[in-house]
C-alpha cells in the first residue's frame, strides 16, 4: 500500500513540478470556452443551453490532452520497467497513475469550470449539479484514459490515435454528464438520474479500466 | 538460493535469438553474459526480470521468497536509468527507496557508495551521462533484493565508478546475492562465470 501511496505522490510532485501539462490542459479549457461565445454571438439563451454541453466537451478534450503522456514519461526514462517488477501489479500501478491524473487534471478542471459557466450564462442553480457531475465523471474520464494512454504507448505521435480510441469510450460519460446538468438548470428533481449512472459509469471504469490498461502495459513491454 | 533456468528459447520477430539455454547460480556468483550486438543479452535479462515471456522453457528460484514472483525478487538496471530529471538526486532515491520497499536510512549508504552524496539537492538534468548511470545503479543498495540484472552496467561510467560499482557488485555476493551482467567491459568481480550467447545458434 505504501508503494501505491509513493507512486501517486511521485507523480503529483512531477505534475506540480513540470507544470506543462496541467497548464497546457486549464489554458486550453479557458481557451475554448471563452473563443466559443465570441463566436457565437452574445444571444444568452441560446449561450444558456448549449453551455452544459460546451462545458463538458471541452473538459474531456482539454483532459485528453494530457492524458497522452500518463505512461510515455516513465516509458521514456525506464521507469516503466522498475515500476513493472516492483512490488505492486501493473493493475495497480494503472491505478495509482490514473488517481494522480484525476487530482492533478480532473478537480482543477472541475474547479476551473464554474468560472467558465459564468462566460456561458449558465444558471446558477446549475453551478452545483455541474461541480458534482464533473467530480462524479472525470475519474471515468481518468481511468479510461489509462487504457488508451497504455494502448498508444509506442505509437510516435499516438495522440490522433489515442482520442479515436477513447472517442467510443467517452461518449456515455459525456452524455450522462451533459445531462445530468441540462436536468437539474431546468427542474432539479430530474437531476438524480443521469447523476447516479455517471457514478455507476465512473466505478465500472474504475475497476474494469486498469484490468484492461496493464494487459496493454504488458504487451507493451514485450 | 539458486536461480535455474531451464530450456529458455526466445524468438523475437522470426529469429531465434538462443534455443534451449539452461543455466544454475547460485547464491554468492556472478554470471556474465557475453556475446556480440543482438545476440540476445538484453532479451535474456528481460526475460529473466518477467518483462519478457520467453518462448519455451522456465525461470526458478529455489530457497527464495515462494510469494514473490523471480522479477520481484530481482533488481532490473536496463539501458535507461529510471532517472526523472525534474527530480533533485535524493529525491529520485527516495522514490524508488520507499517505492521498492527499501529502508529509509539507505538512500544515504547507496547514494555514498555511489559517490553522489555531494550532489544530492542537484535536479537530476544537471547530471552528466556517468553520473545519472551511477543514480540509476544506486538504486540496487536501495532495497533488498536478493538478484541484480545488470544491463551494460559500465557505460558511461569512468574508473572510479567501475570501481565504485565492483566493490557494490562483490559486497552483494560477499552476503550472498546474485548478479546477472550483460557486459562488454569486465564487471571487475573475482571469479565470475560467463556464458557466451550467439555461438550455438549461429552454428545452428
Amino acid at each position: 500500500m505504501s508503494a501505491f501511496r509513493e507512486l501517486v505522490r511521485r507523480d503529483l510532485l512531477l505534475a506540480w513540478k513540470e507544470g506543462g501539462t496541467v497548464g497546457v490542459a486549464l489554458g486550453f479549457y479557458l481557451v475554448v470556452v471563452t473563443l466559443l461565445p465570441l463566436g457565437i454571438g452574445p444571444d444568452l439563451n441560446l449561450l444558456m443551453r448549449i453551455a452544459p454541453g460546451v462545458l463538458w466537451v471541452s473538459l474531456l478534450l482539454a483532459a485528453l490532452l494530457s492524458l497522452g503522456r500518463m505512461f510515455e514519461t516513465d516509458a521514456e526514462d525506464g521507469s516503466l520497467e522498475v515500476l513493472a517488477t516492483g512490488p505492486l501489479p501493473l493493475e495497480a500501478v494503472a491505478t495509482a497513475k490514473s488517481l494522480a491524473h484525476w487530482l492533478a487534471t480532473g478537480v482543477p478542471l472541475t474547479l476551473l469550470a464554474p468560472l467558465l459557466g459564468l462566460m456561458l450564462n449558465l444558471q446558477p442553480e446549475a453551478y452545483g449539479p455541474l461541480m458534482l457531475s464533473m467530480l462524479a465523471g472525470t475519474p471515468a474520464v481518468s481511468s479510461l484514459g489509462a487504457v488508451g494512454a497504455a494502448l498508444t504507448l509506442r505509437t510516435r505521435r499516438g495522440g490522433l490515435l489515442l482520442a479515436i480510441l477513447m472517442l467510443p469510450l467517452f461518449v456515455p460519460t459525456l452524455i450522462f454528464g451533459i445531462e445530468s446538468v441540462r436536468a437539474a438548470s431546468l427542474d432539479s428533481a430530474a437531476f438524480l438520474p443521469s447523476f447516479l449512472i455517471l457514478c455507476a459509469i465512473s466505478l465500472a471504469s474504475l475497476v474494469l479500466a486498469p484490468l484492461a490498461a496493464a494487459a496493454a502495459l504488458r504487451f507493451q513491454l514485450q | 538460493m539458486k536461480l535455474i533456468a531451464e530450456g529458455l528459447t526466445s524468438i523475437r520477430g522470426d529469429r531465434t535469438l538462443f534455443a534451449g539455454l539452461a543455466f544454475t547460480i547460485g547464491g554468492g556468483e556472478a554470471l556474465l553474459l557475453l556475446g556480440p550486438n543482438g545476440s540476445g543479452k538484453t532479451t535474456l535479462i528481460r526475460t529473466v526480470a518477467g518483462l519478457l515471456a520467453p518462448a519455451a522453457g522456465t525461470i526458478r528460484i529455489e530457497g527464495g521468497d515462494a510469494e514473490r514472483s523471480v522479477g520481484e525478487q530481482c533488481h532490473y538496471v536496463g539501458h535507461l536509468n529510471a532517472v526523472k530529471s525534474s527530480l533533485t538526486v535524493e529525491e529520485n532515491a527516495k522514490f524508488w527507496c520507499r517505492f521498492l520497499g527499501g529502508r529509509e536510512d539507505r538512500v544515504e549508504e547507496a547514494l555514498a557508495a555511489f559517490g553522489l552524496a555531494a550532489l544530492r539537492d542537484i535536479p537530476s538534468a544537471y547530471l552528466s551521462a556517468g553520473q545519472k548511470r551511477r543514480l540509476g545503479l544506486a538504486r540496487v543498495l536501495l532495497a533488498e533484493r536478493p538478484i541484480w540484472l545488470l544491463d551494460e552496467p559500465t557505460v558511461s561510467l569512468d574508473s572510479a565508478a567501475q570501481d565504485m560499482l565492483a566493490a557494490a557488485a562483490t559486497a552483494h555476493l560477499a552476503a550472498g546475492g546474485l548478479v546477472i551482467a550483460a557486459t562488454h567491459a569486465p564487471l571487475g568481480v573475482a571469479g565470475a562465470r560467463e556464458l557466451h550467447l550467439g555461438r550455438a545458434v549461429e552454428a545452428a
